[in-house]
């Protein structure tokens, strides 16, 4: 269209305001010295030093990170073969099927994934803490990491693997060197999304999880559920800070082209 | 050396589907045994225990429905159900209305801005979905952000109470699920043959008119899939009505966490997890349907 009139203006910052307006009111209160969410008390570190200081919320922080990571590369690993088979191998036995429990975790309600596989590992006999939660995130992510690479896989270039396998590099050869390279920036994109997904989770970590791995967002939803706590306006704001630290970072790798685009 | 390419295919589509089939079909199966087994509060809370997969034949001949007996006879779920079943069809139509004008926006922007756009449209996303909903108490409660606001301005003479109210759950449910709405609408429209807006004013349609013959019928399916995104995971939705909800802010997520984790009746809470299940086959079903007949 020709340019952009006032009311696409209008309804371009009212959109985003709105997207962007709790993210906002969350960082300004973390630097709020009074305890009082009505009151600016003026520019204060404060709950920065109190979070650094709070033990539980450290932990859980690691705990989820550990979970994080660990749960994305199983998830990029899984997700990868399934995109994979659904995008190359045509039909073949069990791709209904495979399809179907890729997407299935898309639209199912959390609460539902989170209570059925806590009857899975209560039915297993299964230790309930860091590894039931690891897996019901792989479950979980597996889905999403899928999707991503599939994007990637059907937007390829395919004559290039055709030209591989011309000059007679065996099917493992043409996969190391030529397909993994071309779909690497939608791994790495699969694997972030992954990470943030674990690192937010909140109803299937509490449905899975066991004495002593508390996750960081189940430390914040029960400090929230006490009353509003200034500390965690601090650990939120380190929190979004983190994220978009990795978003501008992978979006300079991508721009330096360091990695291939496609 | 060459390996029999059925095998390669083999150790490809193994691992993805023996993962999803234990940890994401096979629970289900669980469920639904439990949801059928009966109500006892015991530890683990639930009765008969596990007895291996042998007798599981003859513990299912054995099943009789009174868990579900309850549920249907108490009013509580039936209106859990309804109800969310209500806020989600609301919370669905409030973000098609913020959601449209913004995406129609974004897709007349000038290219070059549209990139930029998109990002900043998905970039909420990627924080703490908790802590986003958790930021809207600090700004819809009674001294919150909104009401300092509004009464500085004079627009109110005493604090609106929105925190704890089916307004404030609504409003939570359109921010959570908003680019859901956003993306697939902006698709749509970017996508769209502009010739035909122009031909449609070239024959004297005024705006409102192009806007609602031409360019909404052309941006259905884009429409029907956001639609679909936002409805399908507000339905089961916990979190939102949990903490913007008030008491009487009946959601079926939040009936089935109370269940399980308040009252630990274990039966209970899968039986609600079936009906919720089953609840939702109905709508996506429908979206199916509605985007194929969109396509075609």
């Amino acid at each position: 269209m020709n340019g952009l009139r006032a009311p696409h203006l209008v309804a371009l910052v009212a959109g985003l305001g709105f997207l962007y307006l709790p993210i906002l009111v969350l960082v300004l209160y973390s630097f709020n010295a009074s305890r009082l969410v009505t009151v600016w008390g003026g520019f204060s570190l404060h709950w920065y030093g109190a979070l650094l200081r709070n033990a539980a919320l450290i932990d859980a922080f690691w705990l989820s990170l550990r979970v994080a990571a660990l749960s994305a590369s199983l998830a990029t690993l899984l997700g990868t073969l399934a995109a994979i088979a659904l995008v190359r191998f045509g039909r073949f036995t069990g791709r209904g099927l495979l399809s179907g429990a890729v997407a299935a975790p898309l639209v199912m309600p959390e609460v539902i994934t989170g209570l059925s596989l806590l009857l899975l590992f209560v039915g297993a006999g299964l230790e309930r803490g860091f590894w039931t939660v690891t897996i019901a995130h792989v479950t979980l992510t597996t889905c999403f990491a899928t999707i991503v690479v599939q994007a990637r896989l059907v937007g390829m270039d395919r004559s290039l693997e055709e030209a591989a396998q011309d000059l007679g590099a065996p099917p493992w050869r043409v996969f190391a060197s030529v397909t993994l390279p071309l779909i690497l920036p939608g791994l790495a994109a699969a694997w972030l999304l992954a990470f943030t997904l674990s690192l937010d989770d909140l109803v299937i970590a509490s449905f899975t999880t066991g004495p002593g791995a508390t996750t960081l967002p189940m430390r914040i939803y029960s400090a929230i559920r006490l009353g509003v706590t200034p500390e965690i306006n601090a650990a939120s704001t380190i929190l979004i800070a983190l994220v978009a630290l990795v978003l501008v970072a992978a979006s300079l790798i991508a721009k330096r082209n360091l990695l291939p685009r496609g | 050396m060459a390996v029999p390419r059925r095998l390669l295919r083999l150790f490809v589509v193994g691992p993805p589907l023996l993962w999803l089939g234990l940890f994401f079909l096979l629970p289900f199966a669980i469920v639904l045994r439990i949801a059928l087994s009966d109500s006892a509060p015991a530890l683990p809370p639930y009765a008969p225990h596990w007895e291996g997969w042998s007798r599981l034949g003859a513990f299912l001949a054995a099943l009789d429905g009174e868990t579900f007996a309850v549920i249907l006879a108490d009013s509580l779920y039936l209106d859990a159900l309804l109800s969310s079943l209500r806020l989600a069809a609301l919370a669905t139509l409030l973000a098609l209305l913020v959601g449209f004008p913004l995406a129609y926006a974004m897709a007349s922007a000038p290219r070059r801005w549209q990139t930029a756009l998109v990002v900043l449209v998905i970039l909420p996303f990627w924080t703490s979905f908790l802590i986003r909903v958790y930021a809207w108490i600090a700004i819809l409660r009674p001294e919150g952000v909104l009401n300092l606001v509004l009464l500085r301005l004079g627009v109110i003479s005493e604090p609106l109470r929105i925190l704890n109210t089916e307004a404030a759950v609504l409003i939570g449910l359109v921010y959570s699920y908003l680019p859901f709405m956003v993306l697939p609408v902006y698709a749509a429209l970017e996508r769209l043959d502009r010739s035909l807006i122009e031909a449609a004013a070239d024959l004297g349609a005024p705006p409102l008119r192009r806007l609602l013959t031409v360019t909404i019928p052309l941006a259905k399916p884009g429409i029907l899939a956001g639609a679909f995104l936002v409805f399908v995971p507000a339905v089961g939705e916990f979190v939102v009505p949990d903490l913007l909800g008030g008491p009487d802010t009946l959601m079926i997520g939040k009936v089935l966490w109370t269940d399980f984790f308040s009252n630990r009746d274990w039966p209970l809470a899968s039986a609600v997890a079936v009906l919720l299940l089953l609840l939702l086959v109905g709508p996506i079903l429908f979206f199916q349907r509605l985007a194929k007949g969109a396509a075609a």
